[in-house]
């Protein structure tokens, strides 16, 4: 499409902003009916996690760019690595944890030289 | 309504600005590192730096974003990027609805929830879902409103300062930068856990992520929620009433 004009403007506003905004309006009206101590927001709060666990999955599993070039093997075991980390890492877990995989991940792209 | 008494305002000033400190947290930092990936990805694919400034802003969900250009760039029909769009944006009604009941009080007017719910977006939410519990309920509204449209307003500059500065990085950055969001939402959902269910939908949605994305790509992340949050929620309840007869 041309970047030019109102247009591009009018797109993301209609199939971005709407898109996104109605259902974390459609979340407030239905948080709003929910007992904060009620099973409901049990299920509720077990259905958001999933789904951000989904979006985590896609992104290890069938990564975009760069990554996608990138061995299965390797994201998986920097994920794994980083999760050894984190689980001994004490106090500093979660830094720990993130720097390991990620730390992981760069030193077999730059053996495997993708 | 007698134990509730009308919120002092310095001290809603006080958790907003607190909020705003949430800005130098390791969480908002990754965000604005995945943000920076975004820039390069964005200026890769010319796309004009206003509208992308914009479209941060109106949108601020990143999955949401990146399916918002390859639609752009893909040249498709206004109606079937709504859908892509906002198949990918579901997800976000039952994160805003499990937030509203942990920060809203009986006098939280609903326009105020509405308003704050555009920026709500996964960073956003675990920080949230995470700190909240440290924060009295009357300043949880102001906490979030601090730290959320803080949060969007300077990854909208911060788009537009680095767009025309990483035009293209070596690969193993761009790689290791794409790396760092699914690993710090594992670490951040496994620290901000308070509940077995958690947990187990942590665990059943990463199994059901990568089935669905096989079987059915186009409703993947849908499904994985509904089904697998269902499974872990009647899973981690039929235990507990277990144990609670035992």
């Amino acid at each position: 499409m041309s970047f030019d004009g109102l247009w591009p403007y009018i797109f993301i506003a209609v199939a971005g902003w709407l898109a996104t905004d109605l259902w974390r309006w459609a979340g407030v009206l239905a948080g709003n009916r929910i007992d904060e101590k009620s099973e409901v927001l049990n299920w509720v709060k077990a259905v958001a996690t999933a789904l951000v666990a989904a979006v985590i999955a896609k992104l290890i599993f069938f990564p975009t760019g760069t990554l996608e070039a990138s061995p299965l093997w390797l994201r998986l075991g920097s994920v794994v690595f980083g999760g050894l980390c984190f689980f001994v890492g004490g106090r500093f877990r979660q830094i720990a944890g993130i720097a390991a995989a990620i730390g992981f991940l760069a030193a077999g792209l730059a053996i495997l030289g993708v | 309504m007698t134990a509730e008494t009308a919120p002092d305002p310095q001290s809603q000033t006080h958790w907003f600005l607190l909020g705003m400190r949430g800005i130098f947290s390791l969480p908002a930092i990754i965000l604005m590192l995945s943000f920076v990936g975004f820039a390069a990805f964005t200026a890769e694919a010319k796309i004009p730096v206003e509208q992308v400034m914009f479209m941060t802003g109106m949108v601020w969900a990143l999955p949401a974003k990146v399916i918002l250009v390859g639609s752009m760039l893909s040249g498709a029909h206004i109606l079937t990027a709504f859908i892509a769009v906002t198949l990918s944006s579901v997800r976000m009604m039952p994160m805003v609805a499990a937030l509203i009941p942990e920060i809203r009080t009986s006098r939280t007017p609903t326009w105020l929830l509405l308003f704050l719910s555009h920026f709500v977006a996964i960073t956003a939410w675990v920080f949230a879902i995470e700190r909240v519990n440290g924060v009295p309920r009357d300043g949880r509204v102001a906490f979030f409103a601090g730290f959320g449209i803080t949060l969007t307003l300077l990854n909208i500059l911060l788009v537009g300062l680095v767009y025309g500065a990483v035009s293209e990085f070596p690969p193993i950055v761009s790689g290791c930068l794409f790396f760092l969001t699914p690993v710090y939402f594992l670490t951040s959902i496994w620290i901000s856990a308070r509940h077995r269910v958690i947990y187990w939908a942590l665990g059943i949605g990463l199994a059901l992520g990568w089935f669905f994305a096989i079987v059915a790509p186009e409703y993947d992340i849908l499904l994985a929620g509904v089904i697998g949050g269902t499974l872990a929620w009647w899973g981690e309840r039929a235990l507990r009433q277990r144990e609670a007869r035992s």
